[in-house]
């Protein structure tokens, strides 16, 4: 099953509740606390996933590490590298 | 009793690297001879104007035709196919794959090594984002792009790999080999392709850290092109795999 229909079916999987509980389809009578709640859970689980998406790539570029110090290590072995090629007689 | 002894092809693809390809292939011989392990480097050039293979030819004499193997290509032909052109006379039974303008530094290949030996992984994947693995000379634009890039990766594909569009990495040459026949995608996307099908095929997957120091970004923008295109070919993995 490719990635996209793991999706649709996950996606239909949770409507298909939510739809159950909102709109009362089997008739089961539930108490109106549930049907309360249910109704805005898409809405709500949508902006949830959206916070965790801003707050999570934020914090990702905030921590990503600088490597300053390999940085000057490979300037340094340039020129080592360099010397000792010409050394070896490669014509640069 | 013989015992097979591991060696390791490098494959370097080369498009106009003159200056930084003496470079790498020194750091390269440094670190392997440092580490003992055995190893091959064969340089894939796809026509360089710049004389970037006949600066390979010197180092060949320098370091001998049985550590530095030439297999070039009249032109530019993409990633893939260089991969499956230099495979073909690699004598390894590990493949490196790496970028040869000096942002991959040859001194994580011994960790990789290590890393594959630790549990025999089918391949080993440099990242960038985890442990003090890092970047170099990127501002804050491109960092949130990448990061970015790989969120929407990340929950889309769920590959079990923190780095996707990474290209320093350490393969068995048999997957390797099956996995390159099988990817059909190009640039950034095609490295995520070969991670994402070597899951799909129960290969495991083993991460070291590394850094990436970009000496090149100044010039090599990220443009709203690579974007579109990155973004189409994630959503064709994602519809198909």
């Amino acid at each position: 099953m490719t990635k996209l229909l793991q999706w649709l079916l996950g996606v239909s999987l949770v409507l298909t509740a939510w739809a159950l509980v909102s709109f009362d389809l089997l008739e089961l009578s539930l108490p109106p606390a549930y049907r309360e709640m249910a109704w805005p859970m898409p809405l709500y689980l949508l902006v949830s996933f959206g916070c965790y998406s801003l707050a999570t790539v934020g914090y990702r570029v905030a921590t990503f590490n600088d490597c300053v110090d390999a940085a000057k290590e490979l300037q340094v072995q340039i020129k080592e590298a360099k010397a000792d090629l010409r050394k070896k007689g490669l014509k640069m | 009793m013989r015992v097979r002894e591991d060696k390791y092809s490098v494959l370097l693809p080369t498009y106009n690297e003159r200056e930084n390809l003496p470079l790498i292939v020194w750091l390269l011989v440094k670190y392997f001879n440092e580490s003992g392990y055995n190893y091959e480097i064969i340089i894939i050039d796809d026509g360089s104007p710049d004389g970037t293979l006949e600066v390979a030819e010197q180092l060949q004499k320098i370091y001998g035709s049985n550590k530095i193997l030439l297999r070039p290509r009249e032109k530019k032909l993409g990633l893939g196919t260089a991969y499956i052109h230099g495979m073909k006379h690699a004598s390894g039974n590990f493949v490196i794959i790496m970028d040869a303008d000096l942002s991959h530094h040859p001194k994580f290949i011994p960790e990789f090594i290590e890393k594959q030996k630790e549990g025999d992984y089918d391949l080993v994947s440099g990242t960038r984002y985890r442990g003090n693995g890092g970047v170099y000379g990127w501002d804050l634009r491109r960092k949130l792009i990448s990061r970015g890039a790989n969120f929407l990766s990340q929950v889309l594909l769920r590959p079990g790999a923190s780095d996707l569009t990474g290209s320093f990495r350490l393969y068995k040459k048999h997957v390797l080999e099956s996995l390159v026949e099988r990817c059909v995608s190009k640039g950034y996307v095609f490295q995520m392709e070969m991670i994402v099908r070597a899951r799909q095929l129960n290969y495991t997957v083993g991460e070291v850290p590394i850094s990436f120091v970009d000496r090149v970004y100044g010039e090599s923008k990220l443009g709203g092109n690579e974007i579109v295109s990155f973004v189409k070919g994630l959503l064709t993995l994602f519809a198909t795999t």
